[in-house]
């Protein structure tokens, strides 16, 4: 007999944890109920969802209409009329664009989409080409396959004094302007003697001069040359364009040429010669003194009675240097921000290394002071994105103007179609910058990974 | 000295090219681009709004497309450009457009200060009241003791008392700052009567959840005269703008229809022998073809069809002619004669 009554042999089995610390309940009690303070919150913002969210249900999805044709089919409805959507979804993505020819907008689409995709993915390879293609090659393959190409072009340089227009009478080939040509190859062919004489008369090497105007006007004549072919796609003009391809092109077209031009302009803005100093700040200054309405209003109808009367300049054009402008000086200050926040030990270093001005900002600078400022550039793009609505007042229709003016059809005159219409713009809006706004997120944690703990 | 002189300024001339306002007419400058390029709205309900096919159409539209099927006997030859109340003149008299056809109201004001010339008034609009059809009024001087419905700080509020007080009757204003706000208020009951222009009610009972139960009532209170405009300075492309609409008022009054316009045309009756230019050469006379109101007629329609198509009991807004009726059918749309 022992008189040892239990002993025990083996770790007791692990038991649950009380049920207020762990499980749903736990989580709930330690996140939402923590104290009185949250406990007041959280009640608060249940009743705000219980509010909110049946109300916006039913007008999306229990009360809405989800088929017809007519006005009709949505009178006595109180929720969304989404046949009037979905009538008008042509109009809405491609605005007056022939419907006939609505394959090339989405050809652009399918392209800068794949492009986009393999930019922002880390994982796909090629990056350096690929970003050759989205910026460069894609720019223009956009504008021939949306405008049709066949750019009519008529002088370059010697063809504005002498008349070789006149003397060859317009004659084309395939579309290309022979008069312009022959101008563009003697002008190309002088403009690369002068560069190489000059060089030389100056003491430098010619040779290289000569090599790299060539270089610069073969790349241009290129450029121009897949302008000016016909590809036999009918013309559409900018006019005819709309909806979301009005948006998606004055908002890429801003983003893309915003970032280059605004990292330029804020290095311009801190940098220690005099007049590339004062320009930059009289370039930000003006620009951001002057509201885009302005601008875009200047722009379309102002611009016109200075221009010379034969000179027209394309509507949209002028949207997008106004919108690409602005946006360049909002984004320089952004970019400053970042550039501040650089110690100024950094370039000394870069310097003391042996770096150059350039390759101080381009390996030193630039990708520490960038990484900081993402939400700023991003808000931008975000904010510069909603603003191309503004375009409405320049007779320009987006997504948003495209909309507005299929409230006045009378076919689809009904007590809900404005609600529909705003609420499929707010969602469309909603999704491109909300997907912005993750993928910058996802940037910077990337970029931050080195300060991260 | 004198001949340098004149070399002098014929070179300050080639340096400094006319504005586009006052650059060669109108119309040539129209036939060398091919198309018109006329100014509408936004959207407006039954003047001009892209329809599902994306195409414009509208009241304003067609005049524009008469327009163009006078000059290139096709109504498809015509580029809209939609514009805010705000820019509208601007986009005339910068040349952005060549004819604003936006349901725009003829002042003395604007018809003076802003160097513009109005083409004549196609649509009468003036200030009305709408009721529900339950309240079973007939007529505006049986509101007495109504409460109205209005937007704040507009002649429509001015307009109001002045009628309410000329008739001696009673009334109580309920008034909103925005156009929304006011329709809503009227839906929901705070007062009897919405008052606002005439097209404008029309297109806010399409919008209310039962059309069918309000009535628009047949006075008309105040003077809204729309029309096309033009920029001054270009006397030819105004005349051919005024009897583009002239001719599809004397087109209705002579019975001249898009369906039988080639029968029309065998007609022994002078004037409309001189209408569709079988006799004389009245076209000519105006830089056009001698057939171009035939070309209006069998693309576009007379003033009639273009209404009754658009506006009228033909469309979805079934807006009463009212005024707009010729003269010789009770109305004031007069036009003088083509001859």
């Amino acid at each position: 007999m022992s008189d040892i009554a239990f002993v025990r042999k083996e770790i007791a089995p692990m038991a649950p944890p009380p049920l207020a610390v762990g499980g749903i309940l736990g989580w709930m009690r330690k996140n939402l109920f923590s104290g009185w303070f949250n406990i007041a919150m959280t009640v608060m913002s249940l009743a705000l969802i219980a509010l909110i969210l049946p109300p916006l249900l039913r007008f999306f999805f229990f009360d809405a209409v989800w088929a017809g044709d007519s006005r009709e089919a949505c009178l006595g409805a109180s929720g969304a009329c989404w046949p009037f959507i979905k009538a008008k979804f042509g109009q809405l993505v491609y605005g007056f664009y022939p419907i006939a020819e609505r394959w090339r907008p989405d050809i652009v689409f399918a392209l800068g989409a794949i492009l986009l995709a393999g930019l922002l993915i880390p994982r796909v390879p090629f990056k350096r080409w690929n970003s050759i293609l989205f910026f460069g090659v894609f720019p223009i393959v956009a504008l021939i396959f949306l405008g049709g190409g066949n750019f009519s072009l008529n002088q370059f340089i010697i063809g504005r004094i002498i008349p070789l227009a006149a003397m060859l009478q317009g004659a084309e080939l395939f579309g290309l302007t022979l008069s312009f040509w022959l101008d563009f190859v003697v002008s190309s062919v002088l403009i690369t003697a002068v560069a190489y004489f000059v060089a030389n008369a100056l003491g430098a090497d010619g040779r290289f001069a000569a090599r790299a105007a060539a270089a610069l006007l073969i790349g241009l004549g290129a450029v121009l040359l897949t302008l000016d072919f016909d590809f036999g796609l009918v013309p559409v003009e900018t006019r005819q364009w709309g909806g979301l391809l009005v948006t998606l092109v004055v908002s890429v077209t801003g983003i893309v040429t915003s970032l280059p031009l605004g990292i330029l302009l804020a290095l311009g803005r801190r940098s220690h010669l005099p007049i590339v100093r004062v320009f930059s700040v009289c370039f930000i200054e003006f620009w951001r003194g002057v509201p885009l309405i302005t601008v875009l209003f200047f722009a379309t109808y102002m611009l016109p009675l200075f221009l010379p009367g034969g000179l027209t300049i394309d509507g949209l054009l002028r949207a997008l240097i106004g919108v690409a402008l602005f946006s360049a000086a909002y984004m320089a200050e952004v970019v400053r921000g970042g550039l501040q926040a650089i110690p100024k030990g950094q370039t000394e270093a870069a310097n003391a290394l042996g770096l150059g001005y350039w390759q101080t900002m381009n390996k030193v600078v630039m990708p520490q002071a960038l990484a900081l400022v993402i939400p700023g550039i991003v808000g931008n793009f975000i904010g510069l994105f909603k603003d191309t609505t503004l375009v409405l007042i320049v007779a320009l229709f987006d997504l948003l103007g495209q909309i507005r003016a299929a409230f006045s059809d009378p076919s689809w005159a009904t007590p809900t179609t404005l609600f529909t219409g705003f609420a499929f713009a707010g969602v469309v809006y909603f999704i491109f910058c909300f997907g912005m706004s993750r993928y910058s997120m996802f940037v910077e944690r990337r970029t931050s990974a080195g300060r991260r703990r | 000295m004198t001949r340098m002189w004149k070399v002098a300024i014929a070179a300050a001339a080639l340096t400094f090219p006319a504005l586009p306002a006052s650059a060669a007419g109108t119309l040539d400058q129209v036939k060398s681009k091919g198309f018109i390029q006329c100014g509408v709205s936004q959207g407006i309900i039954g003047y001009s709004a892209p329809n599902d096919k994306g195409e414009w159409s509208g009241f304003d539209v067609d005049y524009c497309r008469a327009l163009a099927a006078a000059i290139f006997n096709d109504p498809n030859k015509v580029k809209f450009t939609p514009l805010s109340t705000k820019d509208r003149f601007t986009a005339l008299q910068s040349g952005e457009v060549d004819i604003l056809s936006r349901n725009t109201t003829w002042t003395l004001d604007r018809d003076t200060k802003l160097g513009l010339n109005f083409v004549g008034t196609t649509y009468y609009d003036g200030q009305g009241f709408m009721v529900k059809k339950s309240m079973k009024i007939n007529s505006a001087l049986e509101l007495s003791g109504a409460s109205v419905c209005t937007q704040t700080g507009t002649t429509t509020e001015l307009n109001l008392a002045d009628y309410f007080r000329n008739n001696k009757m009673k009334y109580e204003v309920v008034a909103f700052a925005t156009v929304d706000e006011t329709i809503k208020a009227y839906e929901s009951g705070r007062c009897d009567v919405l008052t606002t222009d005439a097209s404008q009610l029309y297109s806010t009972r399409l919008k209310l959840a039962s059309p069918d139960d309000h009535v628009i009532l047949p006075e008309i209170i105040s003077k809204e005269p729309l029309g096309p405009v033009v920029r001054h300075g270009d006397d030819q492309w105004f005349d051919i703008a005024k009897w583009t609409f002239f001719a599809m008022l004397d087109a209705e009054e002579l019975g001249v229809s898009s369906k039988n316009v080639e029968e029309m045309k065998k007609s022994t009756n002078p004037e409309i022998r001189r209408l569709l230019g079988v006799e004389g050469s009245l076209g000519e006379g105006l830089g056009l073809t001698n057939d171009w109101i035939v070309r209006i007629v069998s693309k576009v329609g007379n003033y009639g069809e273009v209404f009754d198509r658009n506006l009228g009991a033909g469309s979805k807004l079934k807006i009463d002619r009212g005024y707009n009726r010729l003269w010789t059918k009770g109305g004031i749309q007069y036009a003088p004669p083509v001859r």
